[in-house]
């Protein structure tokens, strides 16, 4: 199977702001790698089970406990911008 | 051996509790190394001498009122920058996390301090530890004690050369697909990734979270044991930590290997290692049968589409964890009209190529539409590669080859090809995709000068017997080089 990247949708859902050309560049070398990558996809793997996580654990439960949590104010010190006790960003909703 | 930077850990544990040096005197030594060999290397992000200082006296003060509080007490240690640090800058090295100082230590700063362990500083790694080689982290590269032309390995490239020229006794690092093994090798000291699950991630900055294992790097097979046996141990905060008991690594080092069923890979025996590396692997092989191992060869069929499927699982991962760098709590932020705009330019500024293009690639691998070709089939492929470990340690107690299929490459030979850059983790991957723990010792060098090293994989939670095989492997290989950085007469560039 050819494959084929539209990379310009992959940058935007990967909210990545790439420029003509590195979009040029980067669309050609993940041609490069998936071209790679599918000598898996010719592997046979009928009826066999894929493995998301090595160890055989299924949930890991805690204790609901109320805990201390990370201090506020030293959190908030590593905000790029804050407004009071709050992040603050630029609006999110765009007007197109 | 005048220099204490020069002891290994074990070694300077003993003269501590004789009382033949201070914790300060040793810490002073250590960071006396650094001062020379960090112009040479650049192995540090971060080195902060007053805090190690002050680490020092603490340890010493506590011994003086009678504390011992084991085999790190007073030994000078490294971290890796992915590690979180409270109140000292971690940067993962990217751009993006430049100035960052986390609100909390990670699960293994706590354990190291907790037994009066020195931290000396944060080490260099490619960007959020992907990469073979360190060169990329956006600081600069770290370069190899054995020829600064050359790579350290990577992606833990700085604490592999901290170690290796005395710059730090011991060092923590990271392992995805081979970060703490190869670059063990390249730099010729020891290096393990234990069972995934066995050390906890809490506060590691996330790659590829079903792969991920914090591991030590040392001079010596018993201090990288002793290491181990201080971090490895649950925490609820990590949800993939593992809850049974760790059995102890460090009492079958003296044991041998008689009667020991060793397995030799076939797939990473020939094509594609370099002849030099093969045939050090090989007397080596051949000097573990000597020694009464039963040495035979195993053939892990799938491992040759473990590359493939790795480089499909791993950006994947990525991909879903680097969606945290946003701009909005920490780090870098480029502004923009929306939130969203500000998100996308701060990640395309922030993110260097390596990782900018495993987050496009796992991205796409996750798509609609194109899950099941990629992401699907490689955790497909996964399981074929745990099957064909499982049928292997029916018949052999550990696997055996080389670490990396070449010794250290020159800086800039393989940064515009990715692919071939990738190939350096051929022979690491396949442990990270079953969970298996793994290690690196050094075996000899190359005629240019450069370490080999050898891995041994064992199933999981068989610590025990990688260290036992280690251990002799050490014994037999007798590797007592030091790169010439390492010795005194060097002065700063």
């Amino acid at each position: 199977m050819p494959v084929d990247i539209d990379i310009a949708k992959v940058a935007r859902l990967a909210r990545l702001a790439l420029t003509e050309e590195e979009l040029r560049q980067y669309g050609a070398q993940l041609v490069d790698i998936l071209e790679h990558a599918e000598r898996v996809s010719a592997l046979p793997t009928e009826g066999v089970p894929p493995t998301s996580h090595p160890l055989p654990m299924t949930n890991a439960f805690r204790p609901d406990e109320v805990r201390p949590s990370l201090d506020r104010e030293e959190v908030l010190e590593q905000a790029p911008e804050r407004e009071g006790e709050y992040f603050r960003v630029p609006r999110i909703l765009g007007e197109a | 051996m005048s220099d204490l930077a020069d002891l290994n850990v074990g070694e300077a544990a003993t003269g501590l509790r004789a009382g033949d040096f201070s914790s300060v005197e040793l810490t002073d030594a250590v960071i006396k190394r650094a001062g020379i060999t960090e112009s040479h290397l650049h192995a540090y992000l971060t080195f902060d001498q007053d805090a190690a200082r002050d680490a020092a006296r603490v340890a010493d003060d506590a011994r003086a009122g009678g504390e011992d509080r084991g085999p790190l007490h007073g030994i000078p240690i490294a971290l890796k920058d992915n590690m979180t640090t409270r109140g000292t800058e971690t940067t993962a090295g990217s751009k993006i996390l430049a100035g960052y100082v986390p609100p909390y230590d990670a699960a293994v700063v706590e354990r190291l301090q907790s037994r009066h362990a020195v931290i000396l500083g944060k080490t260099n790694l490619d960007e959020y530890a992907m990469g073979s080689s360190t060169e990329n982290s956006a600081y600069g590269p770290t370069r190899n004690p054995w020829d600064t032309e050359r790579i350290p390995g990577g992606s833990s490239g700085g604490s592999a050369a901290a170690v290796a020229v005395g710059s730090a006794m011991a060092a923590l690092g990271s392992d995805t697909g081979g970060s703490i093994r190869q670059p063990a090798a390249m730099c010729g000291i020891v290096g393990v990734k234990p069972t995934y699950g066995l050390v906890s991630r809490y506060g590691l900055i996330a790659f590829a979270s079903s792969l991920d294992q914090i591991g030590p790097f040392a001079r010596t097979v018993a201090d990288a044991a002793s290491l181990l046996e201080v971090i490895a141990e649950f925490d609820i905060r990590d949800a993939t930590s593992y809850r049974g008991e760790r059995p102890a690594f460090s009492q079958a080092l003296e044991e041998g290997v008689a009667g020991m069923r060793v397995g030799v890979v076939t797939e990473l025996s020939g094509d594609g290692i370099d002849a030099e590396v093969a045939a050090a692997c090989r007397a080596m092989y051949d000097s573990l049968a000597n020694a009464g191992a039963e040495v035979s060869e195993v053939s892990l069929p799938a491992s040759e589409y473990a590359l493939s499927a790795y480089y499909l699982i791993a950006p994947a991962e990525a991909s879903a964890n680097l969606a945290r760098f946003d701009g909005v709590r920490y780090g870098l932020r480029v502004g923009g009209a929306t939130t969203e705009e500000m998100m996308a330019r701060t990640r395309a500024e922030g993110f260097g190529p390596e990782v900018t293009r495993r987050i496009l690639l796992g991205t796409y691998a996750l798509s609609a539409g194109y899950y099941d070709a990629f992401y699907g089939q490689a955790q497909k492929v996964r399981t074929l590669v745990r099957r064909d470990f499982a049928a292997a340690y029916e018949k052999v107690d550990v696997l055996v080859s080389p670490t990396s299929p070449t010794t250290a490459f020159p800086i800039g030979e393989r940064t515009a090809d990715p692919l071939s850059m990738y190939y350096a983790d051929v022979c690491t991957i396949a442990s990270n995709l079953a969970g298996d723990p793994s290690g690196s010792v050094p075996i000899g060098l190359d005629n240019q000068g450069l370490p080999i090293g050898f891995q041994i994989m064992a199933p999981a939670l068989h610590e025990a017997n990688l260290f036992r095989a280690a251990a002799e492997v050490e014994r037999l290989a007798t590797f007592s080089h030091r790169p010439a950085l390492a010795t005194s007469e060097v002065r700063p560039a």
